[in-house]
C-alpha cells in the first residue's frame, strides 16, 4: 500500500506598503556591485558558430579524444536533436537560438598544451590572480579569527572551454588522488572515465545535460581511492571570458569505499550586454562509507538592473550514494546569473546513506531563480535533509522546487525539509513548490516553510543601536542565512558572506 | 541635556495628531519619569526622539546637548548618545546576541571616529556587565531576543545600554511584563548606570518601578501634552488616586 502526496504550494506574497525606500535602494546598490565584470583581452580561437556533428567532432578532436568518446558525444548529439527544451520552470526568457552560439573557445596561447604552470600565458595567470584564485601552489590564508592554520586548496582553473592548469597535482598523486582536467582524464584514465561517465547523469537525462554530453569541452575529474581522506580541499574555478560563447563543463567525482573529499566550485564572467549560455553537468559517485562535500558559490554575471545581459545557467548536478552508509552534502550559494535552473540531487541508493542540501539563492533586479533539490530514497534507513533560504529583491522571482521520493523499498527513511523565503521590497516574488511522494508506510517526511520580509522593526532596532542601514540589512540577512553559511568551508563562507553583503563582525561568543 | 520644545507630531498614515506641544527639559545627572494613561502619547514621544519611521513632526524641536535630534538618522542619534530601551524588544533570528552587541558597539565607535573594540577586550567587558544583570554565556549565544522570556528581554536591553554607555537613556515601559524579582534586577542595572553625566527618562504607567528607580522629577502626560510636573510625591498621588483625579484637576 502506498500513498502519494503531491503538494503544489504557491505563495506569491505582496509585500505591504511602507518598506523603506532607502532599504530597497541600499540592497539594490549592494547587489549591483558586480566585482568580476571585467574582461581579459586575450586572443581567442573559436570553433565556427553553431552546432552540428562537425562541431562535436572538432571538440573531440581538439581534446585528442579516443574514438569511444567521440561516439558517446555523437550519440548524445543525435538524441538532443529529438528533445525539447523544458519550459516547466517558473522562468521567463526569450527563446535561445542554439545556432547563434560558439561551442568552443580557447585562448590561442593554450594551443600547444603548457607542460607546467610556468608556461601558462601570463595574461591567464593575471586573470586568476585578479579573481583571487591561487594558481601558484601557495598556502591559502583563511584570514578568519580563530583560523590559525594556513590551509592548502588545490585548484583546477577552467577558462572558457579549456582547463588552464591544476595545482598541487604531485602532492595529491602521492596520496593516490587524481585531480585533473577531464580532457586529460579521458586520455590518461580512460577505464575510470568509461566506467563512471554518464552513470549518474545519463546522456539522455534532460535537454541541457544531453547538450552538455555532446559538446562539453573541459571540466574537472576527481578520483579518491579506497580509504583515502583527500589531504586538501579541491576546487575548480570556472571563468567565461569569450563573448557569445557557451560554457559546457563536465565534472566527474568518484569517491571509492571509505574515502572523503571536500570540493569547491566558483564561477564568474565579464559583464556583457548579451546573454550567455552555461549548461554544466556534475556527476558524483559515492561508494560504501565514503563522503563527499560539494560546495558552490555561483557568481556568474547576473545582468544589469534592466535585465540586459547575464548568464543563463542550466545545470544538472547529481550525486549517487551507491554504497551503504555513503554520504553527500551539497551546499550552494547562488547569487549570480540572469536565469538559474539548477537542482542538485541525491540518489540515496545504498542502505543507511545520507543526503543533505543547503542552499542560499539570492535574486535581485530582473534575476530569476528556479532552484532546489531532489532526494530520491531507494535504500533502507536513508536520511535526507533540505535547508533552503531564498532571498528576493527588486523585481526578481525566486522559486524553490523540490522533490522528495520514498520508494517502496526505502523503509524507515526520513526527510526533513525547511524552506524559508525572505522578501525585500514589494515587487519581487517567492514561490515554493515541494513535491513529496511516499510509497511505503514506515518512512517519515517533514516539510516546513516560511515566508517573511525584511522587517522595518528589525531594521529600526538595529539602527537605534548605531548600525547604519546597510549594516542592519546585512545583519538581518546574515541571520536568515546562518544555517547554510555554517555548512560552507571557511574560505567559501567568507566569500559568500561578502557576496551576501554581510559583515562578519566575528561572533565572539 | 535633552530639551524638547513645543513638539507636535502626527501619524504619517492617517494624519492623526498624537503630540500636541510637548515641552520638557531633562538635565544631566537627573532621572525624570513620565506617567500617563494609555494613549497619552508616551511611547510616541520615545519613538519620535529615537527616529522611528511613520511619524511626522509638524512643529517644535528636540535637542541633545544643543544638537537637533530630529534632523538625524536613528544611527546618528545613537552615536550622539541617545538610547531607547524598547517596550517590545525586537527578535532577530539567526543573529547571535553577542554578535549583535559587538556590531552595535563598533558601529557607534566608528561613527565617533574611535577605534573598534578588540574581540578580547569586548568579551571581557561584556562578561562583567552581563554578570551584574544575571545574563549567562548561553543567553549571549542565543539569537537576539528569540525565545527570551519577558524578563530576559528587558535585562538584555539594559545590558545593551550598559555596553553602549549613552548620555541620554529613555526607558519605555521597561517594567511591563516583569515580576517583582525581575524588576528589581532591571532597576539595579539602571541604578548602577546613574551618573552625573547621564540622564534618564523613564516612561511608565505605574508607580512601582519608581520605588526602585527613584526619580528627581515626575511628569504627567495626557492627550499629547505634559499636564503636570512635580517631585516623586506626584507618582504616589497617581498610585493612590489614579489619573482621573489629577486630570480632572488640570483640565
Amino acid at each position: 500500500m502506498g500513498n502519494v502526496v503531491e503538494l503544489d504550494v504557491e505563495d506569491q506574497i505582496e509585500v505591504r506598503e511602507g518598506v523603506d525606500r532607502e532599504t530597497i535602494e541600499t540592497v539594490q546598490a549592494m547587489a549591483g556591485k558586480y566585482k568580476h565584470g571585467w574582461e581579459t583581452e586575450i586572443e581567442t580561437e573559436y570553433a565556427p558558430k553553431g552546432l552540428n556533428e562537425d562541431i562535436v567532432r572538432l571538440i573531440s578532436d581538439k581534446n585528442g579524444e579516443p574514438e569511444w568518446m567521440l561516439e558517446w558525444r555523437l550519440a548524445a548529439y543525435r538524441r538532443w536533436l529529438t528533445m525539447e527544451e523544458p519550459r516547466w520552470a517558473m522562468l521567463n526568457y526569450p527563446e535561445i537560438d542554439y545556432q547563434d552560439q560558439y561551442y568552443y573557445a580557447k585562448p590561442k596561447s593554450m594551443g600547444a598544451k603548457p607542460k607546467s604552470l610556468d608556461e601558462v600565458d601570463p595574461k591567464l595567470l593575471a586573470t586568476y590572480e585578479k579573481l583571487g584564485i591561487p594558481l601558484k601552489e601557495q598556502m591559502l590564508l583563511a584570514g578568519v579569527e580563530g583560523a590559525d592554520e594556513p590551509r592548502k586548496v588545490a585548484v583546477d582553473a577552467v577558462f572558457d572551454s579549456v582547463s588552464v592548469g591544476t595545482t598541487f597535482k604531485e602532492e595529491l598523486k602521492k596520496a593516490g588522488v587524481i585531480f585533473c582536467a577531464i580532457s586529460e582524464a579521458i586520455r590518461e584514465y580512460p577505464e575510470l572515465v568509461k566506467k563512471y561517465l554518464g552513470s549518474v547523469v545519463p546522456q539522455s537525462d534532460n535537454f541541457f545535460a544531453t547538450l552538455n554530453s555532446a559538446v562539453f569541452s573541459d571540466g574537472s575529474f576527481v578520483y579518491i581511492p579506497e580509504g583515502v581522506r583527500c589531504p586538501m580541499e579541491l576546487s575548480t574555478y570556472f571563468r567565461i571570458n569569450a563573448e557569445n560563447t557557451g560554457q559546457f563543463e563536465r565534472t566527474l567525482i568518484v569517491a571509492e569505499k571509505g574515502s572523503y573529499v571536500s570540493y569547491l566550485e566558483g564561477c564568474t564572467a565579464p559583464k556583457r550586454d548579451t546573454h550567455q549560455l552555461h549548461a554544466a553537468v556534475v556527476e558524483i559517485v559515492i561508494l560504501e562509507d565514503a563522503e563527499v562535500k560539494y560546495s558552490t558559490v555561483q557568481n556568474w554575471y547576473p545582468g544589469d538592473e534592466e535585465g540586459k545581459g547575464g548568464i543563463y545557467n542550466f545545470v544538472t548536478k547529481r550525486a549517487d550514494c551507491r554504497g551503504a552508509r555513503s554520504k553527500v552534502m551539497w551546499t550552494q550559494v547562488e547569487t549570480g546569473s540572469a536565469i538559474t535552473w539548477k537542482y542538485p540531487s541525491c540518489i540515496l541508493r545504498g542502505d543507511d546513506s545520507q543526503g543533505e542540501f543547503y542552499s542560499i539563492a539570492i535574486a535581485n533586479n530582473a534575476q530569476q531563480a528556479d532552484t532546489g533539490t531532489k532526494m530520491i530514497h531507494l535504500g533502507k534507513n536513508t536520511k535526507s535533509r533540505i535547508v533552503s533560504k531564498g532571498i528576493s529583491a527588486g523585481r526578481a522571482q525566486n522559486t524553490y522546487r523540490g522533490l522528495v521520493t520514498m520508494h517502496p523499498k526505502a523503509t524507515n527513511s526520513r526527510n526533513y525539509t525547511q524552506c524559508d523565503s525572505l522578501l525585500i521590497g514589494d515587487k519581487c516574488g517567492a514561490h515554493t513548490v515541494p513535491y513529496i511522494e511516499v510509497k511505503n508506510n514506515s518512512s517519515r517526511v517533514e516539510h516546513e516553510a516560511t515566508t517573511s520580509k525584511v522587517d522595518d522593526d528589525q531594521l529600526f532596532y538595529c539602527r537605534s543601536r548605531g548600525m547604519d542601514e546597510e549594516e542592519a540589512v546585512a545583519l538581518v540577512v546574515n541571520g536568515f542565512c546562518k544555517e547554510v553559511l555554517q555548512a560552507l568551508p571557511m574560505e567559501f563562507a567568507m566569500e559568500a558572506q561578502s557576496l551576501v553583503a554581510i559583515s562578519l563582525e566575528g561572533s565572539v561568543g | 541635556m535633552l530639551e524638547i520644545k513645543n513638539l507636535h507630531v502626527k501619524l504619517e498614515e492617517d494624519d492623526k495628531v498624537i503630540l500636541k506641544g510637548v515641552d520638557l527639559t531633562v538635565e544631566a545627572g537627573k532621572v525624570h519619569a513620565i506617567m500617563g494613561p494609555n494613549g497619552s502619547g508616551k511611547s510616541t514621544l520615545s519613538y519620535v526622539l529615537s527616529g522611528r519611521d511613520g511619524y511626522e513632526v509638524t512643529d517644535g524641536s528636540a535637542t541633545l546637548d544643543g544638537e537637533e535630534l530630529l534632523d538625524m538618522e536613528p544611527e546618528e542619534r545613537a552615536a550622539a548618545g541617545l538610547f531607547l530601551a524598547f517596550q517590545y524588544p525586537v527578535e532577530i533570528p539567526g543573529v547571535g546576541n553577542m554578535t549583535f552587541l559587538r556590531t552595535a558597539v563598533n558601529a557607534q565607535r566608528k561613527a565617533r571616529g574611535e577605534e573598534e573594540m578588540s574581540a578580547g577586550e569586548f568579551l571581557k567587558v561584556v562578561r562583567e556587565k552581563a554578570k551584574q544583570l544575571k545574563i549567562d554565556a548561553e543567553m549571549m549565544k542565543r539569537p537576539v531576543n528569540v525565545g527570551f522570556s519577558g524578563g530576559e528581554k528587558k535585562r538584555n536591553e539594559i545590558l545593551q545600554m550598559a555596553m553602549l554607555e549613552p548620555k541620554m537613556c529613555i526607558l519605555d515601559e521597561t517594567d511591563s511584563g516583569l515580576d517583582v524579582d525581575a524588576m528589581k534586577l532591571v532597576a539595579d542595572g539602571v541604578n548602577a548606570l546613574r551618573d552625573e553625566g547621564r540622564a534618564f527618562l523613564v516612561i511608565t504607567h505605574y508607580q512601582r518601578l519608581l520605588d526602585h528607580i527613584k526619580p528627581d522629577v515626575v511628569h504627567i502626560m495626557a492627550d499629547g501634552r505634559i499636564v503636570k510636573t512635580g517631585g516623586p510625591e506626584l507618582a504616589l498621588e497617581v498610585e493612590h488616586n489614579g489619573y482621573a483625579g489629577i486630570l480632572a484637576e488640570v483640565l
